[in-house]
């Protein structure tokens, strides 16, 4: 096996210092090979432009404005959610009343209520459950008098995780509708 | 003497094709075997050292992808006014091959010259001459790859169309056109907030994706070769989900304006949706039928996500998923035979394809986090996104799942494919 390897060697640094191209390795040629001139000719393709390359992209970045208010003080921001549920649990109604009492007070303010969901599952799917809870926020707001036209809902899907990471206690904290006044 | 020196002309011919592989500028990962495999000889093009990129290569690579062909590197360069050695063209078993030029024109673009032959019959099967600027050689290398494929297969090649994708690093969501191997990747839109849902104009000049950059999602439309983007929806609520009808004029979009999330139509040029589904719960995710008549959607309306079919004008929906507890995102093939899907069973989401005439489903991959399938324009593969070791990939399959290839080009997060139509000339 070396000796053959070190032959193949030997050719391919010879055919390399000779400056012997591959197309000029000598090849006999039964089928009576000539540059012929009886092959069909080759046909051009459809013209391009001489300056525009056809598979330019014009890259875009925008600008994003922030421009954020704050909504009631020392009160919680953030309703999780249990797995494939979208039902407020108890234990986050004082958050929510604390929301619509500044709602009310504020009839200005203006409230983006953000859904996400945790990272299983499609995007878009997920769009659209995030969605849902983000409604069924509105739904505990608005039984509390809270008008529809100070809230807007919104959803991340799962494009937005608060923790990173594929553990149950990951998952759980992305879960979630946050409250981002506007 | 013959024998000696077609043996020296293979060694070589192995060695530098080593070299070869080496230097490439890619690895195409392709695993599988299909049954029926064109053996193709694909040597270098004369005088490939003047440019980039590996116009053979990228042949090949594009022909093993699409699990119709087997292609070998013979190691002899014949150009395409030689008549290939046909003796060793049968030696290698080898029922076609490619042989090609490029020449450096006076004005900085290349030409490059390719003609095809069938090696069981020893007949010249015709070649074309291209003049490209040098960002449009891999443009053209897909160009010859997808002729060689119309001549052999009787099929139109993909290999010249395009695909979009959305990558992730840690504050930076961009919005990728490439060519159809994932490589020649060109931003086309660079955002700190999330990216979804990137979606083709059925010309291919336009992009329709949802933007979270206003801290909601809302769908725009962008033009990728001028840069310049128009907002189509962006409504009280979330607006996703875009998809164009066949004719170009209108989206079918998801918006959450009126409660829930429901599909509605847009037209191109924007204006007032028309609600098309009506369901307490969601729909989402539709996609035209080749003929515009139908739409395909997700909906949770019988408890849990299924795939329905409703007229695109609206009007009676009909189920089409029965199996499984969740099935989401459809795409459909361009003939209008085959449904692509992804289903979750356990903890696993699986590519799926159902045979519309049939309902027969088969499972296409190993992977188990697939998402997001789009066919090619020709229907022969399905481009999706899936995790291999736990690494975000795209990858390409066959119908019959025999053959799939991992499209390289790009090492961070990648997601959110989707499969441009074919272009004009």
């Amino acid at each position: 096996m070396k000796s053959f390897l070190s032959l193949v060697l030997v050719i391919f640094i010879t055919a390399c210092a000779s400056g012997v191209k591959l197309n000029d390795v000598p090849v006999e040629d039964k089928s009576g090979a000539k540059p012929s001139s009886d092959l069909t000719s080759i046909k051009p393709a459809p013209t391009q432009s001489e300056t525009q390359p056809q598979s330019k992209v014009e890259p875009v970045t925008p600008s994003t404005n922030e421009n954020y208010a704050s909504g009631p003080a020392n009160t919680g921001k953030i309703v999780y959610f249990d797995y494939d549920s979208f039902s407020v649990k108890p234990e986050f109604q004082s958050v929510i009343e604390s929301h619509a009492q500044f709602l009310k007070a504020n009839p200005r303010a203006r409230l983006s209520l953000e859904g996400h969901t945790d990272e299983r599952g499609g995007r878009e799917y997920n769009l659209a459950l995030g969605q849902k809870r983000a409604d069924a926020v509105r739904q505990s707001l608005s039984l509390l008098g809270v008008g529809s036209g100070q809230i807007e809902t919104v959803s991340f899907g799962e494009e937005k995780s608060a923790v990173q990471g594929n553990s149950e206690a990951a998952f759980s904290k992305n879960r979630r509708a946050e409250f981002f006044y506007k | 003497m013959t024998r000696l020196v077609i043996a020296i002309t293979a060694l070589i011919g192995i060695l530098f094709g080593y070299m070869g592989s080496a230097h490439a500028e890619f690895k195409v990962e392709v695993s599988g075997v299909g049954i029926t495999q064109i053996p193709i000889g694909i040597s270098e093009f004369r005088s490939t050292e003047l440019v980039p990129q590996k116009i053979a290569q990228i042949i090949s690579a594009d022909l093993d992808r699409s699990g119709q062909f087997k292609t070998a590197n013979p190691g002899v360069v014949w150009d395409e006014n030689t008549r290939p050695d046909f003796i060793i063209l049968k030696q290698k078993s080898l029922d076609a091959m490619l042989t090609g030029s490029i020449t450096k024109l006076a004005d900085g673009r290349f030409e490059i010259r390719y003609r095809l032959w069938d090696a069981v019959k020893s007949e010249d099967m015709g070649g074309q001459k291209f003049i490209a600027l040098p960002a449009d050689l891999r443009l053209v290398a897909h160009r010859i790859a997808d002729q060689v494929y119309e001549k052999l297969t009787g099929d139109k090649g993909i290999f010249s169309t395009r695909i979009t994708y959305i990558t992730k690093t840690a504050n930076r969501h961009m919005l990728w056109v490439s060519d159809s191997d994932g490589e020649n990747a060109q931003a086309a839109l660079t955002s700190p907030e999330p990216i979804i849902s990137p979606s083709w104009s059925p010309k291919g000049n336009e992009l329709a994706y949802v933007s979270f950059e206003t801290r909601k999602p809302v769908v725009y439309i962008h033009d990728i070769s001028t840069g310049k983007r128009r907002v189509l929806a962006n409504f009280k609520g979330s607006n996703s989900a875009p998809t164009w009808s066949p004719d170009g004029k209108n989206l079918a979009v998801t918006l959450s304006r009126d409660g829930g999330s429901q599909i509605f139509l847009i037209d191109a040029a924007g204006g007032e949706p028309k609600r098309i589904t009506q369901s307490s719960g969601i729909d989402t995710e539709p996609v035209f039928t080749p003929d515009g008549s139908a739409i395909y959607f997700v909906s949770d309306r019988g408890g849990s996500p299924q795939i329905y079919r409703i007229p695109s004008s609206g009007g009676p929906v009909q189920r089409v998923t029965f199996s499984g507890g969740y099935n989401i995102s459809p795409a459909l093939s361009a003939d209008g035979k085959w449904l692509a899907y992804i289903s979750r069973t356990g903890a696993a989401y699986k590519l799926q394809l159902m045979e519309l005439s049939t309902d027969k489903v088969s499972t296409l991959t190993e992977t188990t986090l697939d998402e997001k399938p789009s066919f090619a324009p020709n229907g022969k593969l399905i481009l999706y996104a899936t995790q291999i070791q736990g690494k975000e990939a795209l990858m390409t399959t066959t119908l019959d799942g025999k053959i799939s290839a991992k499209l390289a080009g790009q090492t961070t997060n990648i997601r959110e494919p989707h499969w441009g139509p074919f272009l004009k000339p």
